[in-house]
């Protein structure tokens, strides 16, 4: 071998005609296997399909609330704002009218508000200062002394945006049932408000009617601000004002929409990647298989003159090929994809953070270009990485012998993928970066590389055993031989495995075991018999209270109020829950993960939720601040676990919240029977009792409901992560047979000494078992590494809460199932071919 | 029959949601004797009121300019039952006009409020109108003072009086319609001292000049059927002040007519109805609203010693005050020269007609 002659240099008409016999070569290959090619264009394009879709999606999702933010705000340069919906004192708005730096100051009083089954924010302004402030919010100015414009000081008087007049189905002129806070009113629709964006269901009446109509006298919640000045304005308004008022603008709302979502995008974005990562390492197979079989010919036309460089080149326009079809057709799929996801799951794909906002796909020419280039990337990268391990091949031994590079009885490398694993390890050690689990992602990475690439050695290691066991059967024999001395072959055709199965088993393992958590943490919440919840009907005044206490049949019954609670103008807001706190009974929403801390003398101990805790680096027995009351002071007492409140939530005494907010609205009460009394009875009494619009609910319905919530918003990653799959076991498919093809002249030799064209077919069924069987141990453990860092590493990072692991068995055992079946049928199937007869023909040909 | 019936029924469902949140707005009668400083100030029970100063500017470099600062308060037909803060029982709106030949159009801001939380409030004791950084007052020594800002100048003046208030029509009952309480109560100030400093372009200069303040309120200011009004008040440069109107029809006749003239030895000639003719003499068309104002006019008011003709020609024509942006009617407000004498002349309702 060694005592090659060199190869000549190349003379110049030698060169050419290796360039055209290589295209001929390429060409061949192309007519030969179109099905091959297109496949692995196919996994590429889904790959760019998906991650191009999830864009899009998220970026018209985040464009339309965007989009939202600034209808309602009417474009003000600043506001002042309210950190919970209970307002702030209206004596704050001459005060902020008359800062420095404000050239113009609109007070408004913001209203969820539903007519005729839509719902839309209602907004009391003062027309003329909004006219100056946010134009867009007025449908009708005033006219001086004139009298023909005095309806827009009438308590009747509603504007409504296209929107909202389409969603109640009225008309201009019709008089409309408005309900808000509690409170119905009827209202005419005086006009249109042409100024809010499309889409947006907005209406508008007077401040003073909105007020006095819905029952918010002396509280506004929204100051709204056209601007002279903004440093001075904003040294000026920050001391003026109170803990109930922030000052927020247009900015620091979308970055709080943004931040809403972030975790979730990005986590979407993610497995769009590894969707693409699956498409690249099928083409890298792919590949590998192309090149092995036509090392041969690639020898020979490098002994005709072509250069090492031009068969990695002829590989790579391979690649390229194939990486620009699968782009252009991925992003073409990848818009339809947007299209289609946001008409079905709106713009949060189910996830519930963007409910009600009607969305347009908006596409970015940048991130198209950016998932086309990813696409491209990968089936480049697929395909020239075994081109150049072909290439280093000395020619004459590759004219000569065919097939596997690697001589089987050398040593497999392991120290790479163990380095590998080992960074994956660390990086996933390392705290999230700017709230993003940056290194979690890194680190998941490094160990599916790390992973990929011990799996030669995992294979020889697990066959060596097996390869020397003396068996019987030529059919199983002849599998494990070649599968064990082969190992070059095996490890191309099982890297899209491992890392699929890897990827599923892992994410099947953090849902699983998330949903586990979530299921038992609600049953361990879900301790009253039954709940009564007001909060579209403006909530259980205390009359209300106490005919709900009165209803026979009840042992207890707890009120509780839920409030939204700004604390920083850029982040959403978190929940305030007041509610009956003992905290020496078991259960109800208190499972403590930290505490009971003792809290300072002369500070309100509030109870607060895990992510809270880690969002705002809260921890028990030290003081907080909160936006509530005149001077109040607030002791975290205990951390309790909370899977419901992404954004945090902070529980505090009903007593003491009655004695600082002065609110005597509840909105739920969770009531325990009476022994022996009768539940539907009850439910029927406290729905009576209850103010219209109440609904009454079981723990058992709540769950459910709960639970299909959870399943809702998951569902686009079940999706994903179905797609991975099937593009993984496409690529073992497509490796199968590719092999099996290639093989053609091995089972020819075989039908010669003997060998049934049955024993063929099952020897290469259970030498894709037997890839199966390794790929899916090897996925299985890899995954079962992953879901620790999605676990403990991406959840607590991404949604600041933690859970047990929870194995999901039945689903493992399923994907290994499904992988060595759909490896050993596609390599049954691949070997009927393979075996017809004049395949045997024309192998005795070239022989 | 049944068709007229449902017709009916449809005009009777169709009548305004505001009818009923009637405010009760007490009638303008004769009779009535003016008390100041009190009626210097408010009378927000009436539904229009306003406090109208027009003058003639010196500036330093010799030059005419001419100004207007009006004051208006208006109180809408709302439900007086809301106990809210914010509740609109009293708007008070201003305009400020700046006409200067060389820039050739009128330069002009203005402010709105509802009344209330002492950032736009009208005092009823005296002169004392704030309505957000604008106010308009009277000092103890009787002075009154303005000061208002816009984006393109400013102005702090102060109108010292040289002559008596001027009570218009019936001692102060003027009559605006062929109905009696189609009428404002009505009293000017003319010949008002004007002295103060005028900003334009980040330089104050001090100027002087020559003022005619105009008092009305009223709670039905304009018949159903008029469309707006030209009226002038004219400083005579004898010391005499000379006021005269029209109410113009939606047809484009003359509904109503009035004024009178106050000589310099105090005596008042009132006119009535057909003493007064004003009779445009040449129009200019705004580019902006395309509507066709009568700038130039041909007054004739009838004295006991014989007819007196008083051409009126404007300062220039593009003193077209257009508010709507700011939530105010459009109008021309011009200064105006007159054979012995210069005031200002106001032409209303004629982009859309006005209710009032």
């Amino acid at each position: 071998m060694s005592a090659l002659p060199a190869v000549p240099p190349p003379s110049r008409a030698g060169l050419v005609s290796a360039r055209l016999a290589l295209r001929w070569l390429i060409a061949g290959e192309w007519r030969a296997h179109p099905a091959r090619f297109l496949l692995t264009a196919v996994a590429i394009a889904v790959g760019v399909a998906l991650g191009f879709a999830v864009h899009l999606v998220n970026g018209s999702a985040l464009a339309s609330f965007e989009g939202a933010v600034r209808s309602v705000n009417g474009a003000a340069d600043l506001q002042v704002r309210a950190a919970s919906s209970l307002g702030f004192d209206e004596a704050l708005y001459p005060d902020v009218a008359r800062a420095a730096g404000v050239s113009d100051a609109s007070p408004v009083v913001v209203l969820d508000a539903r007519a005729d089954g839509a719902e839309f924010t209602l907004l009391g302004l003062d027309v003329i200062r909004a006219a100056r402030v946010s134009p867009s919010l007025v449908g009708l100015n005033s006219s001086g002394p004139d009298r023909s414009r005095d309806s827009i000081f009438s308590a009747e008087t509603l504007f409504l945006s296209r929107a909202a007049l389409a969603a109640t189905g009225r008309a201009v002129g019709d008089t409309l049932e408005v309900s808000a806070n509690g409170r119905t009113v009827p209202l005419r629709i005086a006009g249109i408000l042409d100024g809010v964006g499309e889409g947006q269901a907005i209406g508008t009446m007077d401040i003073a009617a909105a007020q006095w109509r819905f029952d918010r006298l002396g509280r506004l919640d929204r100051i709204d601000l056209a601007l002279a000045d903004r440093r001075a304005a904003e040294n000026a308004l920050t001391p003026l004002l109170p803990p109930g008022a922030t000052l927020s603008s247009e900015d620091s709302e979308a970055t709080r929409g943004a931040n809403l979502s972030r975790a979730y995008r990005i986590n979407l974005t993610m497995l769009a990647l590894v969707a693409l990562l699956t498409g690249g390492f099928l083409v890298f197979s792919a590949q590998s298989l192309s090149v092995a079989r036509r090392l041969r010919a690639f020898a020979l036309v490098r002994t005709l003159g072509l250069p090492r460089r031009g068969i990695v080149a002829a590989v790579a326009l391979e690649g390229l090929l194939i990486g620009v079809v699968g782009g252009v057709v991925g992003l073409l799929a990848g818009w339809s994809l947007a299209t289609l996801a946001l008409r079905w799951f709106g713009g949060d794909l189910g996830a519930g953070y963007f409910s009600g906002a009607a969305t347009k796909v908006v596409v970015s020419p940048l991130a198209a270009l950016g998932f086309f280039g990813l696409g491209l990337l990968s089936a480049l990268l697929g395909s020239v990485l075994p081109a150049r391990a072909a290439s280093r091949a000395a020619p004459a031994a590759a004219l000569k012998t065919s097939g596997d590079m690697a001589d089987p009885r050398k040593p497999v490398p392991w120290k790479p993928a163990a380095a590998l694993l080992a960074l994956g390890t660390l990086a996933s050690f390392l705290p999230a970066l700017n709230g993003v689990p940056v290194f979690g992602y890194a680190g998941m990475a490094l160990l599916l590389a790390g992973g990929v690439a011990g799996v030669p050695w995992l294979a020889r290691r697990l066959l060596g055993p097996l390869a020397s066991a003396r068996i019987r059967r030529p059919a199983a024999l002849l599998a494990v031989r070649h599968v064990h001395g082969a190992p070059g072959e095996a490890a191309t055709a099982l890297c899209g495995i491992v890392a699929s199965t890897a990827l599923m088993i892992a994410m099947a393992t953090m849902v699983t075991s998330f949903r586990v958590a979530v299921d038992d943490w609600l049953a361990q919440v879900l301790v009253a018999d039954v709940y009564v919840r007001a909060e579209g009907a403006g909530g259980i005044d205390p009359e209300a209270q106490a005919s709900l206490a009165a209803v026979p049949g009840i042992a207890r019954v707890e009120f509780s109020r839920q409030l939204p609670l700004s604390l920083a103008p850029d982040r959403p807001p978190v929940t305030l829950l007041a509610r009956p706190i003992d905290p020496a009974r078991e259960g109800g929403l208190l499972v403590l993960v930290e505490g009971p801390a003792e809290v300072p003398a002369g500070t309100t101990p509030v109870w607060i939720s895990e992510p809270a805790a880690r969002l705002y680096d809260w921890s028990p027995g030290t003081e907080i601040a909160l936006p509530l009351g005149e001077n109040a002071r607030f002791a975290v007492a205990g951390v309790w676990r909370d899977y419901a409140r992404q954004s945090g939530a902070v529980m505090l005494d009903e007593a003491d919240y009655a004695r600082i907010t002065g609110d005597a609205t509840r909105d739920e009460a969770a009531v325990t029977l009476a022994p022996g009394a009768d539940a539907g009875a009850v439910s029927a009494a406290l729905l009576a009792a209850a103010p219209p619009g109440s609904t009454v609910a079981r723990p058992a319905e709540l769950r459910a409901f709960a639970l299909d919530l959870f399943d809702r918003s998951f569902s686009v990653t079940y999706v994903l992560e179905a797609v991975a799959i099937l593009v993984g076991l496409a690529g073992v498919a497509a490796t199968m047979s590719a092999q099996t093809v290639a093989r053609v002249r091995e089972f020819g030799m075989l039908r010669h000494l003997g060998l049934e064209k049955r024993t063929i077919t099952a020897m290469l069924g259970l030498e894709g078992a037997i890839l199966g069987g390794v790929g899916g141990v090897a996925g299985v453990a890899l995954g079962a590494v992953l879901a620790q860092v999605l676990i403990h590493v991406i959840n607590p990072q991404s949604f600041n809460w933690t859970m047990d692991t929870r194995w999901p068995i039945g689903t493992i055992l399923a994907v290994v199932a499904a992988l060595v079946m759909a490896a050993a049928l596609t390599a049954m199937v691949a070997a009927r071919r393979a075996t017809a007869p004049q395949a045997v023909a024309a192998v005795r040909e070239d022989w | 029959m049944r068709f007229l019936i449902s017709l009916l029924l449809l005009i009777a469902l169709a009548l305004p949601a505001g009818a009923q949140e009637r405010v009760a707005y007490p009638a303008v009668e004769p009779g009535r004797v003016f008390a100041f400083p009190a009626d210097h100030g408010a009378h927000s029970d009436f539904r229009t009121e306003w406090w109208y100063v027009t003058g003639w500017l010196k500036a330093p470099d010799g030059r005419d300019l001419g100004f207007q600062v009006t004051f208006f308060r208006s109180r809408p037909e709302t439900d007086e039952a809301n106990p809210s803060r914010f509740a609109p029982g009293q708007i008070l709106f201003a305009h400020a006009g700046l006409s200067d030949p060389e820039t050739g159009r009128l330069l002009h801001g203005e402010r709105a409020a509802r009344a209330g939380f002492g950032l736009a409030e009208a005092s009823t004791m005296d002169a004392d109108v704030v309505l957000q950084d604008w106010t308009f007052k009277r000092r103890p020594d009787g002075t009154f003072e303005t000061r208002v800002e816009t984006p393109d100048f400013a102005f702090d003046f102060a109108f010292a009086p040289t002559q008596g208030e001027f009570l218009q029509g019936e001692n102060g009952y003027s009559r605006k319609g062929p109905k009696p309480e189609e009428a404002s109560h009505y009293y000017s100030l003319p010949h008002l001292q004007v002295s103060g400093t005028l900003t334009r372009g980040g330089e104050a200069q001090p100027v002087t000049g020559e003022a005619w303040l105009d008092r009305e309120w009223s709670s039905s200011y304009l018949a159903p059927d008029a469309a707006g009004w030209d009226w002038t008040g004219l400083n005579l440069d004898d010391g005499g002040a000379l006021m005269a109107f029209r109410i113009r029809g939606k047809n484009g006749g003359t509904l109503w007519a009035g004024g009178s003239l106050r000589r310099p030895d105090g005596e008042i000639v009132r006119f009535a109805h057909e003493d007064v003719s004003l009779e445009p003499v040449r129009t200019w068309r705004s580019p902006d609203t395309n509507a066709e104002y009568p700038v130039e006019q041909l007054l004739t008011v009838r004295l006991p010693e014989g007819e007196r003709r008083f051409p009126i020609v404007p300062l220039f024509d593009a003193q077209e005050l257009d508010g709507r942006s700011g939530g105010l009617p459009v109008y021309w407000e011009g200064a105006v020269r007159t054979e012995g004498g210069r005031g200002y002349l106001e032409l209303t309702g004629y982009v859309d007609p006005l209710e009032m």
